[in-house]
């Protein structure tokens, strides 16, 4: 069922999945696995979520609700000619919240670095996501240019984040340029279909020593999680999340499965076995 | 002058602060780059504009 169109009033009126059981049968307090997982670290920031959300396309009245519903710490937004007409998007998002520009509409390094620039004399934080793109059909990023981009605003201090072409070889080359983070792309931007890209991005999350993020095309909660039980570090939302019957569930419904696959992630998944079955039910003591 | 790409007439010297207020600008939410230079928050006092400026003034808008 499609929900009906969202507003504040209905969001705020939107019933959130149950809560699971605090207690076990017998009424005793169930015991918490016995799970360790240590922040994520970016550039010696440290968050507990690790869900990205993007800010953009829709109404600036759910953002609030879907950055609480996301349980999210970072937003990204972008950068642009100024409107004094404008509302801004600053005044809707909760205080505490690390901003996360990114360099949209940067063609090459130098104005990747020009628009770094800009955005830190806006917000004051070093964070940055480098986006270089070239045309519009599809939005990939430039690996080459990001890698120099990346290289020239680490040396300025920022903490740089590139979005990149899922290439393992760039995802080095990034490090070595002093990338506080990898994002390689799932898929297209803004297509949400998927992990694309998966057994690259394995291979990056097999190598890497900082951490990675999943950043585009990232389409269902399923996906987030799939991403997380491979070993990827966070996963960044935007679209998903974006064009959903109704976003701050929607915003709920990925900071669970990104729960979910960081938690399968550190328990370890079970073994795959492939062309026969393995009994799950003693062997023996058959009735026959 | 040209502000964000526009040509623009500087009816009188100004500078940058007085600029951004009288024109509308939300000044803690603005960066503001002259002649391709980033003027600092607290330099904008002192940077005057001329009828050869080339100002480009940004603010963050929604976006992944």
């Amino acid at each position: 069922m499609i929900p009906n169109p969202v507003t504040e009033e209905s969001v705020a009126n939107t019933p959130l999945p149950p809560q699971p059981a605090v207690t076990n049968p017998v009424g005793t307090a169930a015991p918490m696995p016995n799970v360790t997982d240590t922040p994520l670290n970016l550039g010696g920031h440290e968050f507990e979520s690790r869900f990205i959300l993007g800010s953009g396309r829709y109404d600036l009245n759910l953002i609030k609700a879907t950055v609480e519903h996301a349980g999210t710490q970072i937003v990204t937004m972008a950068l642009r000619r100024a409107q004094t007409t404008e509302n801004s998007v600053l005044d809707y998002i909760p205080k505490g919240i690390t901003l996360l520009p990114n360099t949209s509409g940067a063609r090459n390094a130098e104005e990747a670095v020009r628009i770094a620039r800009l955005a830190r004399e806006v917000c004051q934080t070093d964070f940055v996501k480098v986006e270089i793109e070239h045309e519009t059909k599809y939005l990939l990023p430039d690996n080459a240019e990001t890698i120099r981009a990346t290289e020239m605003l680490a040396k300025e201090g920022f903490v740089v984040m590139p979005y990149m072409f899922p290439d393992p070889i760039a995802a080095r080359q990034l490090e070595e340029a002093g990338a506080a983070a990898v994002m390689p792309l799932g898929s297209l931007i803004g297509s949400n279909m998927g992990l694309r890209m998966r057994d690259f991005i394995q291979i990056i999350i097999a190598n890497a020593n900082v951490p990675v993020i999943i950043d585009a095309g990232i389409g269902r909660p399923s996906q987030a999680c799939e991403a997380m039980e491979m070993g990827a570090d966070a996963v960044m939302a935007y679209t998903a999340v974006a064009s959903a019957g109704n976003i701050p569930l929607m915003a709920k419904a990925f900071k669970d499965a990104i729960a979910a696959g960081r938690a399968a992630y550190l328990s370890g998944l079970g073994k795959v076995t492939e062309g026969h079955a393995v009994p799950s039910s003693p062997t023996t003591g058959y009735l026959h | 002058m040209q502000v964000n790409g526009e040509q623009v007439t500087l009816e009188r010297p100004m500078s940058v602060a007085d600029y951004l207020t009288e024109h509308g600008y939300r000044p803690e939410r603005v960066a503001v780059e002259l002649n391709g230079a980033i003027v600092p928050r607290g330099k904008r006092e002192e940077a005057m504009l001329d009828d050869q400026a080339v100002m480009e003034i940004v603010q963050f808008v929604q976006g992944g």
